[in-house]
């Protein structure tokens, strides 16, 4: 969600009434004040429709025993308090179970997705700050898998990954011989890492992105002082590059927290409407349990569960990094 | 300074009372004649691609608009989009005056209200009940309300049989009951070459499959009272004896484990698999550039006699049903185009077009579908077939089951074992996934 930061107007009135200028009257003063307030009004207001109105729906709907008998007219289906709840928790229960285990899987496969973008994004871009030949080619190529709509590039991912007519299978088996038989990668087991390995291709360049931009702001003469001193490439990048980059790290990783956890359209794309259970990531499960069997009411809770779970981690990470941040700029 | 502050206002209520209107659109009843002259439809995906059918549908739909001066807007709906595309125009009332849906979805759509009931009035407005087949009927909705839907186009599974491969296997006849389809089989799975192709990721046609072994073990995945029962003993037999042809028998290749993109109808034109049960696959195999002489069809296997009904039951009743949205604006326009949808003549056409039957009884004898292979469906539809439960819970059946069988067949392709306790467990699961009613 975004927020709007508004200079406090005390601070920008302050500014206005330089000293010198005959102070305004004092309706007019007051005036002024509220008209960009007024101006910005339809726009907030709008903003809030757009974002809460649909959220303040779907937690309602949680209260609601939603079944396709109500969907017509959802506003009188009958209310069953914390029912919807107490199913999507009830650990002994297969609803439950699956919950659990959907977003077990999920948190294993956002820690090592996040972290391998990071890793190949934060590489790449140390790697193409030195200027040479084929730099340019190389800079947009890495952002190939980030201009191309989503679809296509899962689509194709996912012929890549066919059993017994893609191209993964014919390198990994028929060419380097590699295991007996040709393995499954959209469904069973493996299904898991086919999902990691299209989500870590399609997030990096977003990595790389920002990092290359906070690259920019690191003085070169640090580097050039760093040397003359006698400290490595790897020294440089672990006292220089680094804390340099920390306040971008910090958004970059909360950004990638957040796509990643709530990834729809990869595991939408690659495996269609059933998920493998291997790869049975939340929003597709989630999806699954309100439009699939039609349970509504018990799919808006899991969002709100979900939605919790995210503000929790959000918050709590927040608040520890930048913590850290005032301390270490003290 | 006061005109900016009304517009400012003025402008926050407009959007507040704009938005407050397109919230609450939707849930008012009955339909109306308020505009006459046009209609929108939803037709549903039937030939080779969404091209092919606007070419088929758009000249009939301009016979329409020449009989009657009613305008059709024409949009087809991808199979996989359909159903959420109904639900979303269920909850906002904004939907199309006519559309095509899937017949096992009858009751599950009845159910949300949205539909018009088809009672003696509006049957009466279309030429009558009594124009159509039973078995047809039988999936328009929960027996003993008034339809939902009105029967459009019918099909039936029957086994394909690829004449190349049987011929090189030294197999004269196709197989008739499973034990013989077996036998057969595993004559002719030999290298890269399968006995019969499955769609081990396409949930619907897994579940069309366990439920006609399921009438054949004497089980129906619903009670009489119409609650769930995906764990009686018949179903899980129904489920094993599917997934078996994989996992036990091995004359399923595993690769059609991860199919639901009619793979196994590809192999199947390139001679790598003998056998597939499908509805109306002739369409199909001729896009894949086989010829009508290289298949032959036979009605879907049974335990052991001619096909029939009950435990002899070898097909579902498959088919696409015509429903109006109850709140369309233009019901005696709607009313008429569903008429001329079912008129004999518009039923030859189309159903030629689609290799499907007519469910209507008079154009089902119509000369064109009395060829050998829709000899076959046909005899099944009227003889052996059976409609799928009629009740709310369709289309979450659909969903649970299907997946269950989707992971059954996964596991039999890694190799691990599938018994009876594991099939059992998956269904278990699966039903406890059913909404709580």
């Amino acid at each position: 969600m975004t927020e709007t930061v508004i200079t406090p107007p005390s601070e920008r009135t302050a500014r206005k009434a330089a000293p010198g200028e005959a102070p305004a009257p004092r309706r007019s003063g007051r005036r002024r004040i509220a008209l960009p307030y007024l101006l910005l009004l339809p726009a907030l207001l709008l903003e809030l429709l757009v974002h809460l109105v649909p959220m303040l729906m779907g937690i309602t709907m949680s209260f609601r025993e939603l079944t396709q008998f109500y969907i017509r007219n959802w506003s009188e289906a009958p209310w069953s308090g914390l029912d919807n709840f107490s199913v999507a928790i009830d650990f002994d229960a297969p609803v439950g179970q699956a919950l659990l285990k959907s977003f077990l899987t999920t948190c294993l496969f956002t820690v090592l997705s996040v972290g391998l973008c990071w890793l190949l994004g934060t590489s790449a871009a140390i790697f193409l700050q030195e200027n040479f030949r084929g730099r340019g080619f190389l800079r947009t190529l890495f952002l190939v898998p980030y201009a191309l709509p989503v679809y296509a590039a899962v689509i194709t991912w996912a012929f890549m990954f066919q059993r017994d007519n893609g191209i993964i299978n014919h390198v990994l088996h028929d060419q380097l011989g590699i295991g007996d038989s040709p393995a499954f990668w959209l469904i069973g087991d493996n299904s898991f890492w086919a999902l990691l390995i299209v989500s870590v291709w399609k997030g990096w360049p977003f990595a790389f992105l920002t990092v290359m931009a906070g690259l920019q702001n690191i003085p070169r003469d640090m580097y050039e002082a760093a040397a003359l001193d006698g400290a490595g490439v790897w020294k440089q990048i672990r006292h220089i590059t680094l804390p340099s980059l920390r306040s971008v790290n910090q958004v970059l990783v909360l950004v990638l927290f957040l796509w990643t956890f709530n990834d729809f359209n990869t595991p939408f794309v690659l495996f269609g409407k059933a998920a493998p259970e291997a790869a049975d990531l939340i929003s597709l499960h989630i999806y699954q349990s309100s439009f699939q069997t039609w349970n509504f009411g018990t799919g808006s809770a899991m969002s709100v569960l979900l939605l919790l779970f995210l503000l929790l981690v959000t918050g709590v990470y927040l608040l520890l990094t930048t913590r850290g941040r005032k301390t270490s700029d003290a | 300074m006061r005109r900016v502050r009304a517009a400012a206002v003025g402008a926050v209520t407009l959007s507040l009372v704009l938005s407050a209107a397109a919230c609450g659109g939707g849930s008012n009843g009955g339909g109306s004649n308020e505009q006459p002259k046009t209609l929108t439809y939803w037709a549903s995906n039937q030939g080779a691609s969404i091209e092919v059918d606007k070419k088929v549908l758009q000249p009939e739909l301009d016979k329409f608009e020449k009989e009657t001066g009613i305008k059709v807007k024409l949009e087809v709906v991808p199979w996989g989009d359909l159903l959420n595309r109904i639900l979303t125009a269920t909850t906002s009332g904004q939907g199309p005056d006519v559309l095509n849906i899937g017949n096992t979805w009858s009751a599950s759509l009845q159910s949300t209200g949205a539909l018009l009931p088809w009672d003696a009035k509006n049957f009466e407005a279309i030429g009558g009940k009594d124009r159509f087949i039973d078995s047809a009927l039988g999936s328009t909705g929960v027996q003993a309300q008034d339809p939902a839907a009105v029967p459009l186009y019918s099909m039936t599974y029957a086994l394909y049989y690829n004449k190349k491969m049987f011929k090189d296997a030294g197999i004269t006849k196709p197989p008739t009951t499973w034990d013989e389809l077996i036998a057969t089989g595993k004559k002719l799975t030999k290298g890269d070459k399968a006995a019969i192709g499955v769609e081990g990721s396409n949930l619907s046609n897994n579940i069309h499959q366990v439920f006609v072994l399921g009438k054949q073990h004497g089980a129906d995945f619903f009670s009489p009272d119409g609650k769930a029962d995906f764990t009686s003993d018949g179903a899980v037999a129904a489920v094993k004896q599917y997934v078996d042809l994989m996992a036990a028998h091995k004359i399923v290749a595993p690769g059609n484990a991860e199919y639901a993109q009619n793979q196994s109808l590809s192999d199947f034109a390139k001679n790598k698999t003998a056998m597939v049960l499908w509805q109306t696959a002739s369409a199909t195999f001729k896009a894949q550039g086989m010829n009508e002489d290289e298949w032959g069809v036979a009605p879907a296997p049974v335990p052991s006699g001619k096909p029939g009904t009950g435990k002899q039951t070898n097909s579902m009743v498959a088919g696409i049903n015509m429903a109006v949205f109850k709140n369309t604006k233009n019901m005696d326009g709607a009313l008429k185009f569903v008429k001329f949808m079912t008129s004999d003549e518009e039923q030859v056409v189309l159903n030629k077009a689609y290799g499907s039957i007519p469910p209507v009884k008079t154009a089902q004898q119509d000369p064109t579908f009395s060829g050998p292979a829709l000899t076959v469906l046909r005899e099944t539809l009227s003889t052996s077939a059976t409609a799928l439960p009629q009740v709310p819970e369709e289309s979450q059946f659909e969903t649970v089951v299907g997946t269950a069988v989707k992971e059954l067949f996964a596991d039999a392709a890694a190799g691990r074992p599938v018994t009876t306790e594991s099939v059992r467990a998956k269904l278990e699961k699966a039903q406890q996934q059913m909404p709580k009613k």
